[in-house]
Parts: structure tokens; C-alpha cells; sequence
């Protein structure tokens, strides 16, 4: 392995990091630290790029960073995992970057300071990087707080009521889960003695059955709680949509994906024979069923997309559960497709927020012919997403049920039918929501909103819901639920005066923006096209997902490369 | 190896008290809380590291009665960060109160509807669905 290239491996961390200290600098300077930004960004796909090819072809890169001699140093390690995971957040990174500065030139956010989200943003891809490359805990951990700082910038940006109310909840589980990861390391590390990731492997293989259950248990549930993972996944719907399009596309694309890989690497590198695989599995399938009949219940787009976000994280989980390398290789290009097609789907409701005004259900209708693109480019993902062949997501989702029943166990069957029904489940989801937002009319809508009762008429003081509840509190209109919330925002609509209208009233006065600027289009455009080429080159990606988790569940390549290094 | 007993007490009651801060209501008390808890994990680190010893500079004290340097380091980082989690919570705290004039942390929309609902809907309507709609059905209203 040449030192040379290895030097390549930091180089996504420390890249961004610079970058966000140039654009803090050059924050009066907009156009300059669009161009910091965007350059930085282009340069970590660069090396991403680099990276997979060079982790595929010659095995892991690894860098020992600090001058310490290794195994002391702090280590990073690129293997054909961490760049797979590296390149595509970077893409999705680049592209959604792209998407919010295209936002913000057209003036249209002035609830997001230029001058702060540049920096922010970037150190949120420095943190996702180091997540991804970590070779020791105590990194890892640094990564999570890097990129959790960031997140809570960003998702309070300009502190309103609703982003400090979410902001205050995220805030807080996040901060007891980093404290749960703290003690599970300092656990480790008096068990151990050590915090290299490879060391680690050599050392947990040693220690008593319940000691090295303790410590699982306690890492399994901290990287769950990133991972949103049922039922540590309550905090992930109530919190995401209330931040701006492009963060909520960012954090749903990567945040989870980063739990999710922290559970992958742990699972295979340092607990290989794990006792704990079944619970992983009743995780994911309680995950998946309950979040997609929660992601069925709602009517606003983005907690709609929200909740299908938390039920297929259960399908990686799944895929990591059966601990088999066909398993692992399902899971991870499943991360990979899902990562594209959920961060595209989030930025197709940023645009649809912007072009009529809203992504409550109850206001919005007839979007398909009032912007034929918007809804080519909200059908695809959705249709990919709830894994319509031949599209990446069918695909991922075969990989993962052929997998689950080459296990055969009667846990791992029910998983397949819980995999299959939760997949027709997403698409009725998805298709409810086409069908309301973009195929009836904008005067059906308006006329549906109309019928609604009047509060004036029939409310009772001391309990307004009553008189229009029908199952459960949802008012029944056309067959489709609507919670007491969006009646409110429906009684709103009706009056004539006030400012919040519905898409028909926009559209009647005149009030909606012509058109959707390109620079929002292009970049999701392209997001869309990328989750497409997915479809295309699945072959090879399978390839590489096999190769990923063959050297996954062998682990010599990542020990032998990681203390090979330390013994030099 | 032997352990520390005071230093395990002292950090399970700091965990403890951190625990029940935690639980509260109010923004302040559970950002106190998780400084605590805070304190008492690093403490952990503490017990981690083995037994005392002298200071791990080298040249100054022999390797054999050094303490162990790397848990020392870990805390250092893990004050760090409390400190700017602590300063971005009180930010957050003191916004709290300028928009609600409280710094209560606030119910999840969902957790609040459902309750709502539990209360102004004691008896499963489900009943009325399955026989059509009761007489609240919007539909049956616009019919009739």
C-alpha cells in the first residue's frame, strides 16, 4: 500500500472542515463562499471517487493520523464499506448543496442566513465523513457530536416557534444518547483497555459472554437511537419536517444511514457471532410495520415521507440482522439506493412547498397538470421508493428477501412477508398522496376544504373536536382521513380573509409563482436521474455490495490492514 | 485489578441525580441534568483508566507509576463538548422563553393529538365506521 495514497483518506474530513472555516471567513462575501463551498464539495466526491476505486482494487486504505506510532494514533480507514457509504453521501451532499444555494439565490429563504449555513453544512459533511471512516470509538463518537452540532444548527435555523419546539426534542435525545455512547466507551475501554475499532475485534473475542453482551447491548441501543430505530425512533417524524427543504432532505438521506452504518460495522467487525441477531430482527420488523402505518395516517407530505424514512430503515436492519453475507450485501446496497431516493424524494416536497404553497394534503390538488415536471419528478422516487421493478428499490428489496429466505429460520420468513407487505404498504402511502396532490383538481380540493364543518356552527367549548370526530378524530371526506390539525388549517382556508390559502384560492388570485426556478429543478433533477442510475449499473453494484460484505464478514482485510499498520 | 468504590458511588449518584433532572419538565433543569450526568460519566472514565498514579509526563514520573494518559484525554474532549452543547441548550432555552414565556419542553404534535383524541373519544368509534358512519360523518351531513 503506497503512503502516498493513503493520504488520500483524511482528505474528505479535513476538506470540508477547512472549507468551513473559509466560508465562515468569507461571509460577506456570498458569491465567494458559494464558490469555497461548491469547490470543497466537488473536491470530497473527487476523492470519494478515488477512494472506492482505490478500496476496491487494492484493499483497505488506511491512515494514521498525529505522528503517534501506530496502533497509538487515531486511524482512519477507507475500506470498499466506508467508500461506497463516502461517495454517495458526498453526491447527495453536492447535489442537495446545490439545490439550497439555487433556493436562496432566488431569494426566496430569508428565514436561512447565508452566513451561517455555509459553515454549518460543511461541517455536517466533515462529520458524516469521519463517521464513515472512523477506525476507533472515541472518533466515531467525535464525528456523531460533529455532525449533531451541525444538525442543530440547522435544524433551528432562524428559530422560529415550531423548529425550537422540534429543535428542543431532537436536541435532547441526541445529547442522552451521546451520553449513553459515552459510557458505553468508557465501558470498552476498562474492558479493553483499547478503542481501535481492530483491536477492539481481537480483544471483545476474549471476554466473558456477559461482559461482551453488556457492552453490545449498550452500543446497539446508542447507534439505534441515530438510526431511528423502533422503538427508539419516535423523536426522527415529529422533528424532521419542521426544518428547511434541503436540511430535511440532508438529515433523512444521512443522519439515520450513519446509525445504520455505526450497527453494520459493529455488528460484523466487532460482535461477529452475535447472540443478538433475533432481537435485530423483531427491531426491524416492528420497525418497518409501525412506520409505515404511521407514514399512512398522515396528511401533510413531509411527516408522510418522514414516517416511510423510519420503516425502511428496518429493511437495512433486516438485512444486518440475518448476519449472512447475502444479507449484508442487501442491506448495504439498500442503504445506498435508500440514502438517493429519500433525499430526492424530500427535495420533490420542498419544491412542491414552494410551487403551491404548501404540502398539507387538504390544500393541495391538481399539481401534475399545473407542473407536469414537479410531478415526473415526485412519481419516480415515490414509485422507486415503494419498489416498483424494475427500479432500485424492487431490486434491493429482492436482494433482501431472497436473503432472508435462504436463512429460512420462521423468524427470518415472517420478516420477508413483513418486508413484502410493508413495500405494498409504501405504495399505497405514496399513491394516496399522488393521487390527492397531484390528480384531483385544485376546485375539488377547495370544494373538499368547503365541506368541511364550520367550527363556528358546531363547536362545543368544551370539546371542539366532537361534533365533526369521526373514527378516531379524523373527519372522513372522499374516503381519505384528515387529523384535527389540518381542520384547523382547513377552517383557515375557508375564510376568505385570511392569509393562508389553499392552492385554489392562490392559484384564483393570482398569487403563486409562475414557474419553479431552474437552479431548485436541476439539482433534483439530478438526484432523481442518479437514483436511477442505480437501476442501470445494479449488476455491478451488486458485485460490489457481494465483494463489500464478503470482506465484511471475513474481517481479516480490515485487520490485517489496520494492525499490519501498527505493527510496521 | 481493584476499583475505586468512592468514585463508583459518587458517579451512579451523579448518573442518578442527572436521570431524574432529565425527566423534568423544564428546559433548564434538564440541561442541569445532563451536565450532571455528564460528571458522573466522566467519572467513569476515571475508573476506566485503572488505578491512580502520578502525572503521565515522561522524563518526570517512571512509566510504571504513571496513571493511564488516554481516559484523561477522552474527558477532556467529552467537557468540550458539554460546554458547547451547553451553550447552544441555554441558547435554546432562552429563545424557548422569549416565544412562550416558559422554557418548557413541548409536547410531540402527534403525542398531543393522540391524547387529545383519548380524551374527547373514550369508546372506540370504530363501531360507527364499520356500520357506515355515524350521524358526525361529514358525507351523511352534505346529503342530508
Amino acid at each position: 500500500m503506497s503512503s502516498s495514497m493513503s493520504l488520500l483518506v483524511p482528505l474528505p474530513v479535513i476538506l470540508p472542515l477547512l472549507g468551513a472555516g473559509a466560508a465562515l471567513m468569507l461571509s460577506g462575501r456570498p458569491r465567494a463562499q458559494r464558490l469555497v463551498s461548491f469547490s470543497v464539495l466537488i473536491g470530497v466526491v473527487t476523492v470519494a471517487a478515488v477512494l472506492l476505486v482505490r478500496a476496491d482494487r487494492r484493499g483497505v486504505q488506511v491512515a494514521w493520523l498525529g505522528a503517534w506510532t501506530p496502533p497509538l494514533g487515531i486511524s482512519l480507514v477507507a475500506d470498499r464499506l466506508s467508500a461506497l457509504m463516502l461517495l454517495v453521501s458526498a453526491v447527495v451532499t453536492l447535489v442537495v448543496f446545490a439545490y439550497s444555494v439555487g433556493q436562496n439565490m432566488t431569494g426566496d429563504e430569508s428565514e436561512a442566513p447565508v452566513s451561517i449555513y455555509h459553515p454549518t453544512f460543511l461541517v455536517l459533511v466533515a462529520g458524516v465523513s469521519n463517521a464513515f471512516l472512523a477506525g476507533d470509538l472515541f472518533n466515531l463518537f467525535v464525528s456523531f457530536e460533529m455532525l449533531l452540532f451541525a444538525s442543530y444548527v440547522l435544524l433551528t435555523l432562524g428559530g422560529t416557534a415550531t423548529r425550537i419546539r422540534a429543535g428542543t426534542i431532537y436536541v435532547v435525545v441526541n445529547m442522552l444518547s451521546s451520553s449513553l455512547f459515552l459510557i458505553s466507551i468508557a465501558a470498552v475501554y476498562a474492558a479493553t483497555g483499547s478503542l481501535n475499532l481492530a483491536q477492539l475485534a481481537e480483544r471483545i473475542e476474549g471476554l466473558p459472554d456477559a461482559v461482551s453482551l453488556t457492552l453490545q447491548l449498550l452500543l446497539l441501543v446508542t447507534f439505534s437511537v441515530k438510526a431511528a430505530l423502533f422503538p427508539l425512533s419516535l423523536w426522527l417524524p415529529d422533528s424532521y419536517p419542521t426544518a428547511p427543504a434541503p436540511v430535511t432532505a440532508v438529515f433523512a438521506g444521512l443522519l439515520t444511514k450513519v446509525g445504520v452504518y455505526a450497527i453494520l460495522r459493529m455488528q460484523t467487525l466487532l460482535f461477529p457471532d452475535s447472540p443478538l441477531t433475533d432481537l435485530l430482527l423483531w427491531a426491524a420488523l416492528i420497525t418497518m410495520v409501525i412506520g409505515i402505518l404511521g407514514a399512512i395516517a398522515q396528511s401533510d407530505i413531509k411527516r408522510m415521507l418522514s414516517f416511510t424514512l423510519v420503516s425502511h430503515i428496518g429493511y437495512m436492519i433486516f438485512g444486518i440482522g440475518l448476519a449472512t453475507q447475502a444479507g449484508i450485501s442487501g442491506a448495504v446496497f439498500y442503504v445506498a439506493h435508500h440514502i438517493t431516493i429519500q433525499t430526492a424524494l424530500f427535495l420533490v416536497v420542498g419544491l412542491v412547498e414552494r410551487r403551491a404553497g404548501s404540502t398539507a394534503l387538504l390544500r393541495l390538488g391538481g399539481l401534475a397538470r399545473l407542473a407536469p415536471v414537479l410531478g415526473i419528478l415526485f412519481f419516480v422516487p415515490a414509485m422507486n421508493l415503494a419498489g416498483i421493478p424494475p427500479m432500485s428499490g424492487f431490486l434491493g428489496k429482492v436482494g433482501l428477501l431472497q436473503a432472508g429466505l435462504d436463512v429460512g429460520t420462521p423468524l427470518s420468513v415472517t420478516l420477508v412477508v413483513g418486508g413484502v407487505v410493508t413495500s405494498l404498504l409504501t405504495l399505497y402511502a405514496v399513491a394516496k398522496t399522488w393521487t390527492i396532490a397531484f390528480w384531483r383538481t385544485p376546485e375539488q380540493a377547495h370544494e373538499t376544504a368547503q365541506a368541511l364543518p364550520n367550527p363556528g356552527e358546531k363547536a362545543d367549548t368544551q370539546h371542539p373536536s366532537v361534533a365533526m370526530v369521526g373514527h378516531r378524530g379524523h373527519v372522513h371526506v372522499g374516503g381519505t382521513a384528515y387529523a384535527p390539525l389540518d381542520l384547523e388549517e382547513a377552517r383557515r382556508v375557508r375564510d376568505d380573509d385570511e392569509p393562508d390559502r389553499d392552492l385554489y384560492q392562490l392559484l384564483r388570485d393570482d398569487k403563486l409563482p409562475d414557474s419553479l426556478p431552474p437552479s431548485m429543478v436541476l439539482p433534483t433533477a439530478a438526484l432523481v436521474a442518479f437514483s436511477l442510475v442505480f437501476t442501470l449499473v445494479a449488476g455491478p453494484l451488486f458485485d460490489y455490495t457481494d465483494r463489500t460484505a464478503e470482506d465484511l464478514v471475513r474481517r481479516s482485510p480490515y485487520l490485517d490492514a489496520v494492525l499490519d499498520g501498527g505493527r510496521r | 485489578m481493584s476499583t475505586n468504590l468512592t468514585l463508583i458511588v459518587t458517579a451512579s449518584t451523579l448518573i442518578g441525580c442527572g436521570v431524574y433532572l432529565v425527566l423534568e419538565r423544564s428546559l433548564t433543569r434538564v440541561l442541569v441534568g445532563l451536565l450532571v450526568m455528564g460528571n458522573g460519566i466522566n467519572l467513569l472514565f476515571l475508573i476506566a483508566g485503572g488505578r491512580a498514579g502520578n502525572a503521565p509526563i515522561e522524563g518526570t514520573t517512571p512509566p510504571s507509576t504513571m496513571s493511564d494518559p488516554l481516559p484523561q484525554a477522552l474527558v477532556l474532549t467529552a467537557i468540550v463538548i458539554a460546554l458547547g452543547t451547553t451553550a447552544f441548550l441555554l441558547a435554546m432555552a432562552h429563545r424557548s422563553w422569549q416565544l412562550n414565556s416558559n422554557d418548557d419542553v413541548q409536547d410531540d404534535v402527534e403525542d398531543a393529538s393522540i391524547r387529545r383524541l383519548a380524551a374527547a373519544d373514550e369508546a372506540s368509534d370504530s363501531h360507527d365506521l364499520a356500520t357506515g358512519g355515524g350521524d358526525d360523518d361529514p358525507r351523511v351531513e352534505e346529503e342530508a
